[in-house]
């Protein structure tokens, strides 16, 4: 399979590879997939006292895409607020990166994941989560 | 060194130049046609390939008359199984062979079910090898046909012909063997073995592609009903021009193994044995296949928590076969390792290395420190691999599937 530049330096230098802890309140973990599927993504945000993604780490277990798709989102969704990284949408991924048909599910999970990690953190913070949180 | 390392001996070998050079004469000066009488072109390539077929039958210890040329293992088991089937048809219609079969035999079998034929397809135990007591409980009355592989090309593993030819013997069942993974690797004798049939190719034993030879028994007399018409060439078994170069670059090949595998695969063994010792040292790596009835020269190895097309790309300095043939469209898994009862994920999380003649230790030292450096850093990034050191059980947690 032929994969975009973008792709291949995503996976070759991953941005964001790591963890946050998970108990730290003003973090919020999101994890999709399945192990079964190929694809399992974990997203962490650290959210500052002024609503504003100030940090974001992941790891991934999937494809070339997946972890170019969810290394992508990490620097996407940093310096932005809450309501602004709920609004990024897996086309744009899809698009930025030039997946093929075939691997346009990755960018869906990165979307899922963003989506999942908000929940976890307004859930924390007492919100009502902001989106139903949907099964990958 | 060169990049990507070759580790693919399984898949093709480079011509040995000694094979180059025995070659070369028969394409411009030496080109006649073994087949014209009538003049000194046609007898001097005559005497080559005659001479070449010798060499052939002395590797595998049976008859010159025994062989006919083909164009390589694949035609050679469709005219063994396709000719003994149609031959033998009146005696029965049932035909075994097993599901770690190379699709040169399973998609010929698929044929031959829309035929009219039916075939039975026999599991292996996780080990790759045969179970005899299954391979006897699947025999009918009208069993005429057994095809087995002697080498796995995926996993190297040897199954045990001389066996189940004593089995299909008493029964007066045809037996064929593909033996193109075999020819260099493993001794074979057909005075002793009870074998009908068998495949060869000489592009895996360091000759070139586009050549074979399928031996068929003359004591007891096999019949086989030709698949390609035109002249009645070997002995009317296969028809066509013989490529005398090709033949002699199989005879030469296959001369060079007889004399030299047994130092060779002590060599191969070691390199092989350095490679395996080298990526055990890594966690939660599986051998696929049993490691004792194997060629030296076959290492098949899961990587555990490790994606399979990102492990393709990961090892792109390696020139490996993956078990899992990424198309386009899906990541297929191995049919052999699902066939060994490996689950999805680590059937696709294999790799084949297969080493030969002109592996180095360097290029081993080298994939075993770029699989560990490349793994380490897949695991790094995996939340499998965070969970399972943390002590979480994968199978425990309620995944959403997608």
């Amino acid at each position: 399979m032929a994969y975009s530049d973008k792709v291949i330096d995503h996976y070759e230098n991953p941005r964001n590879v790591g963890a946050l802890d998970k108990a730290d309140p003003s973090v919020g973990t999101g994890m999709v997939g399945a192990p079964a599927c190929g694809d399992v993504m974990k997203l962490q945000i650290r959210v500052n006292d002024d609503g504003i993604i100030e940090d974001a780490r992941f790891k991934t277990y999937g494809c070339g895409s997946a972890i170019a798709s969810s290394s992508l989102v990490t620097e996407w969704v940093k310096g932005k607020t809450l309501d602004q990284a709920m609004a990024i949408r897996n086309t744009q991924i899809a698009e930025e990166l030039a997946l093929p048909p075939v691997k346009i599910h990755c960018s869906i999970l990165a979307e899922d994941a963003i989506k999942a990690a908000i929940d976890d953190y307004r859930t924390k913070h007492g919100q009502t989560a902001g989106a139903e949180p949907k099964a990958a | 060194m060169q990049l990507p390392v070759y580790l693919d001996y399984s898949a093709t070998t480079p011509v040995d130049q000694r094979v180059v050079d025995a070659m070369i004469p028969w394409l411009s000066q030496r080109f006649g046609n073994p087949a014209s009488r009538s003049h000194s072109y046609g007898w001097d390539a005559e005497k080559a390939v005659e001479n070449a077929r010798e060499e052939v039958a002395a590797l595998v210890n049976c008859d010159v008359r025994e062989l006919a040329w083909t164009s390589g293992a694949t035609e050679s088991i469709n005219l063994a199984l396709k000719g003994a089937a149609m031959f033998y048809k009146e005696r029965g219609r049932h035909l075994i062979t097993v599901k770690t079969e190379h699709k040169a035999t399973l998609d010929t079998m698929r044929e031959l079910e829309r035929s009219g034929f039916e075939v039975t397809y026999l599991d292996v135990r996780d080990d790759g090898l045969i179970d005899l007591e299954v391979f006897k409980a699947a025999l009918r009355p009208d069993t005429i046909l057994v095809s087995v592989m002697s080498v796995n090309n995926e996993i190297g593993v040897i199954q045990d012909i001389p066996a189940i030819g004593e089995i299909c013997r008493e029964r007066g069942i045809v037996f064929h063997v593909d033996s193109a993974q075999a020819t260099g690797k493993i001794a074979i004798d057909l005075a002793k073995l009870k074998v009908d049939l068998m495949s060869f190719s000489a592009h895996k034993t360091y000759g070139p592609k586009g050549v074979g030879a399928l031996f068929v028994r003359r004591k007891p007399r096999i019949h086989i009903e030709a698949q390609i018409h035109g002249g009645g060439h070997e002995r009317g078994m296969r028809s066509g021009t013989l490529p005398t170069h090709q033949i002699v670059g199989m005879g030469e090949a296959f001369r060079l193994a007889r004399l030299e595998m047994a130092a060779e695969n002590e060599r191969v063994r070691m390199l092989r044995d350095r490679l395996y010792r080298g990526v055990c040292e890594m966690e939660e790596v599986f051998v696929n296949g049993d490691m004792t009835h194997r060629v030296p020269h076959n290492l098949n190895i899961s990587f555990n928590y490790v994606e399979g097309e990102s492990l393709i790309m990961a090892v792109k300095d390696l020139a490996v076969s993956s078990g899992s043939a990424c198309t386009s469209a899906s990541l297929e898994p191995s049919y052999v390792l699902r066939a060994l009862g490996r689950s999805d994920e680590l059937a696709h999380s294999s790799i084949r290395f297969s080493v030969g003649r002109f592996t180095t230790e360097q290029e081993i030292d080298f994939a075993i420190a770029l699989l560990k450096g490349k793994v380490g850093k897949l695991r790094d990034m995996s939340p499998l691999w965070e969970m399972v050191k943390d002590g979480i059980d994968l199978n425990s947690v309620k995944w959403a599937a997608h």
